[in-house]
């Protein structure tokens, strides 16, 4: 039994997030990847913004922040240039990191700062009552959308990569094994490292659109998710409405806390 | 036509009679009922509006800036951390002069995170140069959207209804709602002398404005909130003659016999009414002050009603972090200098973040005013009421 009570805080327990949520899947898998990583719990700060997603910082034992609505990001970047010794994690969601948060989230990738930003992306803003996302699908219900978004999305993975992300995976909560060691990766990597993590909201997600159960949402990621290797050799139309899962992108490139402490150096007397 | 109705409901409703053109929103609990609520009289075509869901709250607040000077008719909804992100915005919608409603739930400010009611959100925002109106019901709530668009059109100054969080915005009452054609005809069309839409003779909003002009600009800005009461008043009187309710400036209770007196803004109205009715079973002469306009703050009608009795009490959900108290309690220190009566005053901060305020904490207060008037001293101006560990 792997021992998730050393890193909860069980006293606030029971947890808000509803039956179904995938939220929990991610959070347990975060764990694992901590503990597998052998990083110690004190050196690691968590932080996250509003919305499902961000209440993590609540339940889990370490040094946590939970600060406002999109502004994790630029939170942790502050807290990691001072205390660049910590080791960052940043929980946030598809609305959280890419509506009113997106610049801080493309700008930190940009600067390539040494972070693990972990995102669940369930489509919806679940906390305020299901409105539509910057990742809800076209055609899709939310209470904003009662006739279907009629707005192009966001690729969370897509948009990392093209802003500078050093490490970029995508996985769903059914490939619960793959999303730690997905995270154990990030967390390794020096550099922004981003883990979009696809998680079921059976209530504001599932029920307008008739998805089902959250089992019927899991076994929609199973049959829907393609390996990238597989990927790779298949066409657009055949990957179109497809998950890719799998690291996407894995370079290095010049850290920015360490090319700040070169330039302090650098321009410093002596 | 009589139904029942939570706060949020009843002002979806009243936007969906006052039919504007744009509304543009964010979600935030506990306000964002009423937009989606709103979307969805969009949808089904029970509306003419624009309705634009955007990314944030700054975004919201500026793209009904931008509607609002093109000419046209915008709400928008927002709670506590959402009008504090629309800070920025605050400013360029009264500086140029456009009369955006806001249909707001008041909830605490972060940090700590809280979702419940307090006044902290409006109250930081209260020297944006926006109208703002605090109700005590429901039926006030929904009341006061009508009326604050056509003040804030006339006045060309952009208003906020409040309404407290959870105890008015969810909470469920008998309300009573106008006719729908009654609405557009007590409205009329929004009338605007300048905008973006009149491409004939196009003009610039907005630019630069340095030593030359910008004062002279700011100062124009002032005195529309020095002149927008009259405004306020007539509008609530020609409500009041069509509709049957009529709407007082600063909501006075029993005031004309009190000795002693409670002022407070919101639902509390409502529960100190209780608990003045209460006291006077007992024979205790007590009156209730609450403040319904609270920006401009209606120096010369608060004054009159401060003066009525020889203490005070002053209730505030709010503190202004500056070691002197709340801000009701500010303001009428302030407007009392001048005075050659002066009440003695104690200042009850309360309720931060939801707290809970019942009719018999009001009444231990009521009987604490009884004790400083019979000593003819306040041993301490300012208290927190209800908190841990004082």
């Amino acid at each position: 039994m792997f021992p998730y009570e050393k890193y909860l805080r069980l006293d606030k327990f029971p947890h808000i997030w509803c039956t179904g949520c995938g939220c929990g899947i991610i959070m347990k898998a975060m764990l694992r990847a901590i503990e597998h990583s052998k990083i110690p719990k004190d050196s690691i700060a968590l932080v996250s913004g509003i919305g499902c997603s961000s209440r993590t910082p609540g339940y889990v034992d370490f040094n946590t922040l939970h600060t406002t609505h999109g502004r994790a990001i630029a939170f942790a970047t502050g807290l990691k240039l001072a205390k660049p010794e910590l080791k960052i994690i940043v929980v946030s969601g598809d609305g959280d990191a890419t509506a009113i948060g997106g610049n801080h989230f493309i700008h930190a990738a940009r600067r390539n700062i040494d972070m693990t930003v972990i995102i669940y992306n369930n489509y919806i803003y679940g906390m305020t009552g299901g409105q539509a996302s910057p990742t809800t699908p076209l055609g899709k219900k939310a209470s904003t959308a009662p006739y279907g978004s009629i707005e192009p999305t966001f690729d969370i993975s897509g948009l990392a990569i093209a802003a500078g992300a050093t490490f970029v995976a995508r996985s769903t909560c059914y490939h619960a094994v793959q999303i730690d060691k997905f995270i154990q990766k990030g967390l390794l990597k020096k550099g922004f490292s981003l883990i979009e993590v696809l998680s079921p909201c059976p209530i504001y997600y599932a029920r307008p659109n008739r998805e089902g159960t959250s089992v019927d949402m899991l076994r929609w990621y199973k049959e829907n998710s393609i390996p990238i290797e597989v990927a790779r050799k298949m066409s657009d139309t055949e990957k179109e409405r497809k998950i890719i899962t799998g690291i996407l992108h894995n370079i290095e490139r010049a850290e920015f806390c360490e090319e700040y402490r070169k330039l302090v150096k650098r321009v410093s007397k002596n | 036509m009589i139904v029942a109705r939570t706060g949020n409901e009843a002002m979806a409703e009243a936007m969906r009679q006052i039919n504007p053109d744009v509304v543009a929103a964010y979600p935030i609990t506990p306000a964002t009922e009423v937009v989606q609520l709103f979307s969805k009289f969009v949808h089904d075509g029970l509306v003419d509006t624009e309705f634009v869901p955007v990314e944030s709250e700054h975004s919201a607040c500026s793209a009904c800036c931008g509607a609002a000077a093109a000419g046209a008719r915008v709400m928008t909804s927002t709670a506590s951390q959402g009008l504090a992100l629309m800070h920025e915005i605050l400013f360029i919608a009264s500086g140029l002069r456009l009369p955006i409603v806001i249909c707001l739930v008041n909830r605490s400010l972060s940090s700590p995170i809280n979702i419940h009611c307090d006044h902290s959100d409006t109250l930081a925002s209260r020297d944006a140069g926006w109208l703002q109106i605090y109700t005590e019901n429901v039926q006030e709530a929904y009341d006061t959207t009508i009326q604050l668009v056509k003040i804030a059109e006339q006045a060309l100054l952009p208003g906020i209804v409040s309404t407290d969080a959870f105890i008015i915005s969810h909470g469920m009452e008998r309300v009573e709602l106008l006719d729908d054609k009654e609405v557009p005809k007590f409205l009329g069309e929004r009338k605007v002398e300048y905008s973006l839409l009149d491409v004939d003779n196009p003009i610039t909003i907005g630019c630069l404005d340095l030593q030359d002009y910008f004062y002279e600009h700011k100062r124009s800005e002032i005195d529309a909130m020095d002149h927008v009461l009259p405004i306020i008043e007539k509008v609530q009187k020609e409500f009041g003659d069509k509709f049957g309710r009529y709407y007082p400036i600063v909501d006075e209770y029993k005031m004309d016999d009190a000795e002693v007196a409670i002022m407070a803004m919101g639902s509390t109205g409502g529960t100190a009414k209780v608990a003045v009715e209460r006291m006077r079973e007992k024979g205790k002469k007590v009156g209730l002050i609450r403040c319904r306009v609270y920006r401009p703050f209606p120096e010369k009608a608060m004054l009159k009603a401060l003066t009525k009795v020889k203490v005070l009490g002053i209730m505030d959900r709010s503190d202004t972090l500056s070691t002197l108290g709340g801000h009701l309690y500010n303001d009428a220190r302030s407007i009392l200098y001048e005075s050659s009566t002066r009440p003695l005053m104690k200042n009850y901060i309360y309720g931060l973040g939801g707290r809970d305020i019942s009719i018999e904490e009001i009444e231990t207060i009521y009987e604490e005013l009884f004790n400083i008037k019979k000593s003819g001293k306040v041993d301490k101006n300012i208290v927190y009421f209800g908190v841990r560990g004082e």
